[in-house]
């Protein structure tokens, strides 16, 4: 137990800051996935044709290419893409990314892949009716999506994206090929350092069950917020 | 780009050998403890939950360090014959991804067993079948047509899994992109290659799966 005090002695802070880091960047994750689901749900359930081979390539590929290839490919191949971008504009400097917004990145374009399916399952799902009425009240576009539509489709995706936030969760740890301090990165250093392995990944684990487990409490509320009514 | 090819397919079969082992033993270990979450036994059922409960909450990553970095430690372990499948990573990762997978086909199975109308029971009972026989004639193949769509996605998952092997010093598919990555610099192209070679397995895993759905299908 003396391994897991805090201060100069034990690993107890560093493994807290290490599971803060892993909640800093699945959050962001998240969020950039949100941000991909909310530019490709819209082409994957447009009629233009090529709009929908475009969303289609990205979910596909995503889906059926292992999250550490995608990791690897943005760890070696970010920066000399900002490089070469960068380059363009007269900059020749070597430019190196933070692990955390690669890392955030990567995972975050991967999470977005299953955010779109998820917000595009959702939204086939609601009543033709719904859309019908909201034109016949007479609403805008935005008022529409933002009044009648999005409100039902979150309350119709909540559940599969707690699925999609737990797979986001857990695929962080993938992170720690970068050298991103996050909780399995700490874990293998205080593993090498310590020579006990068995006890940091075993606490490793317990961290990222409790994570799953509290967050899993958090959605189950979330969720009974938005149906109520139903 | 074509040179790394024949690299990569070498890499690739490895790939395929992780995950088709680890595919059959996880295979009979998500069916042995579907039907022990079924248990009325409310120790051995919490017992088979915990189990799908831990492997689901906890990153594969973690999974395989344990076994492969951790059990190495119990000096206990290094005396029994179990130390000569533990100081070997392709084992350990093998254990690995069958419990993990295990553990997933376990909650599909169930979830498959669940769903079977009580009505087809009844009707095999009426008929003076055995329990028994009713359990491998009626409820197996119906449960197991049940899951296939969902043991598709599962099978998908298990494949992009295998690349955490490459974490432990195995060679496959990802392990060997990487380190042509490494040594030439050149991810884009090595992408493209090893993730087109991801994709052709999935389509076909994809394929198979919709054959066998097709081919069990009821007909109503």
């Amino acid at each position: 137990m003396e391994l897991l005090t805090f201060g100069d002695t034990g690993w107890g802070d560093e493994l807290f800051y290490a599971t803060l880091m892993t909640i800093a960047v699945a959050i962001t994750a998240m969020l950039i996935g949100f941000f991909f689901a909310l530019i490709f749900t819209p082409l994957k359930l447009s009629k233009n044709k090529f709009l929908n081979l475009v969303a289609n390539t990205y979910t596909t590929i995503i889906r059926g290419v292992p999250e550490l290839l995608v990791i690897y490919l943005f760890f070696f191949g970010g920066s000399a893409a900002v490089m070469f971008v960068a380059s363009i504009f007269g900059y020749g400097e070597y430019i190196e990314i933070n692990a955390f917004i690669t890392g955030a990145f990567s995972i975050g374009i991967i999470s977005g892949a299953y955010s779109t399916e998820v917000f595009r399952g959702a939204i086939q799902s609601i009543d033709k009716g719904q859309f019908e009425a909201a034109n016949v009240l007479g609403l805008g576009k935005f008022g529409k999506f933002f009044k009648v539509i999005l409100p039902q489709t979150l309350r119709l995706a909540l559940p599969n994206l707690s699925n999609v936030w737990q797979i986001t969760l857990k695929d962080t740890s993938l992170i720690s090929v970068t050298g991103l301090v996050e909780i399995m990165r700490q874990s293998y250093v205080a593993a090498g350092s310590t020579r006990d392995p068995l006890f940091f990944y075993s606490f490793a684990a317990v961290l990222y069950l409790l994570l799953t487990f509290l967050s899993m409490k958090l959605i189950n509320r979330l969720e009974a917020k938005y149906s109520r009514g139903y | 780009m074509i040179n790394s090819l024949p690299k990569l397919l070498n890499a690739a079969a490895i790939t395929l050998k992780l995950l088709s082992v680890s595919l059959i033993i996880g295979l009979f270990i998500g069916l042995l403890f579907a039907i022990l979450r079924l248990n009325k036994n409310i120790f051995i059922n919490r017992f088979a939950y915990g189990y799908s409960y831990l492997f689901r909450g906890t990153p594969l990553l973690v999974q395989i360090f344990i076994i492969y970095f951790g059990l190495g430690q119990i000096e206990y372990l290094r005396t029994t014959f179990l130390w000569t499948i533990l100081k070997e990573p392709y084992w350990c990762a093998i254990i690995a991804f069958a419990l993990n997978t295990g553990a997933y086909t376990s909650e599909i199975l169930r979830s498959a067993f669940q769903t079977i109308k009580p009505g087809i029971i009844e009707a095999g009972k009426s008929l003076g079948i055995p329990n028994k026989i009713i359990f491998y004639k009626i409820q197996i193949p119906i449960a197991i047509r049940q899951s296939l769509p969902a043991y598709g996605n599962e099978i998908i998952l298990m494949m992009k899994g295998t690349s955490l092997a490459s974490t432990v010093t195995l060679m496959d598919l990802t392990g060997v992109a990487k380190y042509i990555i490494s040594t030439t610099f050149r991810p884009v192209e090595v992408f493209i290659v090893a993730g087109g070679i991801y994709l052709f397995m999935t389509f076909i895993i994809h394929n198979i799966i919709k054959f066998l759905e097709k081919k069990y299908s009821f007909n109503s």
